[in-house]
């Protein structure tokens, strides 16, 4: 089992390959049969590792399996080559798990569309991508996976690249990672510089040997975090993430819920050595986090289309993710990141049933009273929105409250108290949408209740699987307080990752109050929603009329995306068109369109003494001649 | 008695003067062409005078050489003038000017 962990990324990287060179000559039926089998075999070996993983418990981790030599230059080298540990081990089966699912769903959602194979191949690629991110043993061949999942990202957002949104939103989630990949590749030539490999044993074993620490680990550690916030849609580079809904549904689904927004989080967990010698970077992250979780949750409050709160939502949940690596509780993050891929694919998918049996309305002011009509869609949609709300005994609950508990053990209270407020808000919008959507007087236009019907089964049973894991994946991770073997998940993760330093030991009523502050939180948040949304229909309006100021400045998102337009690209806009009018068309044209000229003028002036006369010809060499001879004899 | 090399040079002058008045005067291909063959010619009895005076043989075989363009140059250029004739009804080189810039 130990030696088939490296060939996991394989499959689908072949796949894409084929279906990218062949696709024309293969029928509909055999792409959906190669795209998703092929990811089902990843899948399978993933589970045979993470078998042999669990078996082996002897043997050193992380297994390394160098395939050749990469890059060799001086003293600068890198590997192509795999690591396989407990927290591969858990990235990979959720990737290819929730990818395996995704990739059966769009086969339904798809089927209609006119470049299916071309969907498929881009979504083997971003799966074989994904896998080298989370494989790799080192971070050269990392940063392949992690800008190779950010094209993915792009080719799907715009893949029905006819709209001008949707091949803008693309261009948006591009150039903003630009930025982000920035400071990723800062940290990565300072880390190569500084230990001379990038190897992550190398890079930890630096950082325990005392060869990095103080400011230049914070240095590298908030550098690579940029790179974090950009790909992870952190403060301040989240914007792209809203707009990354104009891909199909799927895509969100997959890449920007489930798998590539966690590529930062991985990175941050997986760099839990670096990220924890460091307390100023890891109050960074953990303030960043539990700001961005609080600051996401209060814009899918008002948002109307259904995709942009799930996207906001996310976007917050991310930032949970965040708060528990900044407060050392490497393991929460990764266990929300685990129980997130699962509850946000499974509400993008069913939002993407909804849109699908609705003719492609995102517009909850247009649904209404759905329940009835999409039977097979609502069950699973309600697990997921009870199971990101935290109610109790569902996946959420056990992964936000162990974050939530952590940051209050490691006396950071705001960020608990942040935390918290986030909940209450997260339960709310997610309440909301499900009252929108599923409850209430219709709204549908007539056009879109002439189609309406439940997606077929080839959708309904990978959400009916999602729902289920929604359900259930909380239960390997158990607060501490049933038992110190409980958290099966944390003892699973503990070769990988250092325990958190100085806990505030917290008494068994402590956390008790804890777990119901968190329970409180959720149903305060559902309560509200069922007030506003159901019993009293008008409340919400009443109370945007009552506070406009406040209702519209989240209505519009804080004017965010106006602010940077106006901050960064007008400027950058207004500074090219300067540059272009007044150096490249002057300048850089005007010294060509010169020398043109000049050569031209030059070549009218010799042309007259070509006259096409011999015997002017025949005077000019006696002229040389003579000249020649006068010159020789004088 | 021999004639002293000095006459040959100041006869070969001449007749190379000739030629170059020749090739501005004449008017028609023809003539100008038999213009060449004097300067040509002026240039090898030049030469032939120098062999004789110095007993140089290389100054002959660069007559020869001279010689052997010269009748190349005659072939080319008579099958020129003949084509030009043909095509124009006219061998004046003042009517010959299209490859004017």
């Amino acid at each position: 089992m130990k030696d088939l962990f490296w060939l996991i990324p394989f499959p689908s990287a072949a796949s894409a390959l084929v279906l990218i060179l062949f696709g024309r000559l293969l029928s509909r039926k055999w792409v959906t049969i190669q795209a998703c089998g092929t990811v089902f075999v990843s899948f399978l070996l993933g589970l045979f590792s993470f078998a042999g993983l669990l078996g082996a418990s002897a043997e050193p981790l992380p297994w390394v399996k160098v395939l050749f030599p990469w890059i060799r230059a001086g003293a600068f080298g890198a590997d192509f080559g795999f690591q396989f540990d407990p927290l591969s081990a858990v990235m990979v089966l959720v990737v290819t798990g929730v990818g395996f699912l995704i990739h059966v769903y769009s086969a339904g959602y798809m089927a209609h569309d006119r470049s299916y194979t071309r969907y498929f191949s881009h979504l083997n690629l971003f799966m074989a991508a994904m896998l080298i991110l989370v494989l790799a043993s080192n971070m050269v061949l990392m940063f392949v996976g992690w800008e190779g999942v950010g094209l993915c990202s792009y080719l799907l957002i715009g893949f029905w690249f006819e709209k001008k949104s949707a091949s803008d939103a693309g261009k948006k989630a591009f150039i903003v990672n630009r930025i982000g990949d920035a400071g990723f590749l800062l940290g990565l030539l300072f880390l190569l510089t500084v230990v001379g490999s990038s190897d992550f044993t190398a890079i930890n074993g630096a950082v325990r040997g005392g060869t990095i620490g103080g400011g230049l680990a914070t240095l590298i550690a908030l550098l690579l975090f940029v790179g974090a916030t950009g790909k992870s849609a952190q403060i301040p580079l989240y914007i792209w993430l809203p707009d990354a809904m104009e891909g199909p549904t799927p895509v969100s689904a997959l890449i920007h819920a489930a798998t590539m927004v966690t590529a930062g989080v991985y990175m941050v967990a997986r760099l839990n050595v670096l990220f924890s010698a460091s307390s100023a970077a890891s109050d960074v992250v953990g303030i960043i986090g539990a700001a961005t979780a609080v600051f996401a949750a209060t814009m899918a409050l008002t948002q109307n289309d259904i995709k942009r709160v799930l996207a906001y939502s996310t976007i917050s949940q991310l930032g949970y993710m965040f708060l528990g690596c900044g407060v050392g509780a490497y393991a929460a993050g990764v266990f929300h990141l685990v129980t997130h891929a699962f509850f946000k694919s499974l509400l993008f998918l069913s939002a993407g049933s909804v849109i699908h049996a609705l003719s492609g309305e995102q517009d909850m002011r247009k649904m209404g009273g759905l329940r009835k009509y999409l039977p097979r869609t609502y069950p699973p949609f309600l697990v997921g929105a009870i199971a990101i709300s935290g109610v109790p005994f569902l996946s959420g609950f056990f992964s936000k409250d162990a974050i939530l508990t952590s940051a209050f053990a490691q006396g950071k209270t705001t960020l608990w108290a942040l935390g918290l407020a986030g909940a209450i808000m997260t339960a709310f919008y997610m309440f909301r949408l499900i009252f929108m959507t599923f409850h209430g007087p219709e709204r549908i236009s007539e056009e879109a209740k002439a189609h309406l019907h439940e997606s077929p089964k080839v959708m309904t049973v990978p959400l009916a699987i999602l729902a289920v894991f929604s359900i259930l994946a909380g239960y390997v991770g158990l607060p501490a307080i049933l038992g110190e073997k409980a958290d099966l998940f944390r003892r699973f993760l503990a070769p990988v990752i250092v325990p958190a330093a100085e806990t505030r030991p917290l008494s068994a009523g402590a956390e008790w109050i804890l777990i119901l502050a968190s329970v409180a939180a959720a149903f305060a948040g559902i309560l509200i929603a069922y007030v506003f949304y159901v019993r009293s229909p008008r409340l919400p309006q009443a109370l945007a009329e009552r506070l406009p100021f406040v209702y519209k400045l989240l209505y519009n998102k804080y004017y965010i995306d106006e602010a940077v337009g106006a901050v960064v690209i007008r400027p950058l806009v207004r500074g090219s068109e300067l540059v272009y009018s007044g150096f490249d068309l002057k300048v850089v044209d005007g010294a060509l369109n010169g020398s043109a000229a000049a050569a031209g003028f030059f070549g009218k002036v010799l042309s007259l003494f070509q006259t096409g006369f011999v015997k002017d010809y025949a005077f000019a060499f006696l002229l040389g001649v003579a000249l020649i001879l006068g010159a020789l004899l004088f | 008695m021999t004639v002293p090399t000095g006459y040959f040079f100041v006869l070969s002058l001449i007749l190379f003067v000739l030629g170059i008045v020749a090739f501005f005067v004449k008017r028609d291909l023809i003539s100008q062409f038999m213009a060449i063959e004097v300067m040509l010619n002026s240039a090898n009895l030049a030469f032939l005078a120098l062999a004789r005076e110095s007993h140089f043989a290389d100054a002959q075989a660069v007559v020869f050489f001279v010689i052997t363009v010269a009748a190349a140059e005659a072939a080319i250029g008579l099958a020129i003038v003949l084509v030009i004739f043909r095509r124009r009804k006219s061998i004046r080189t003042a009517d010959l000017s299209s490859l004017k810039g």
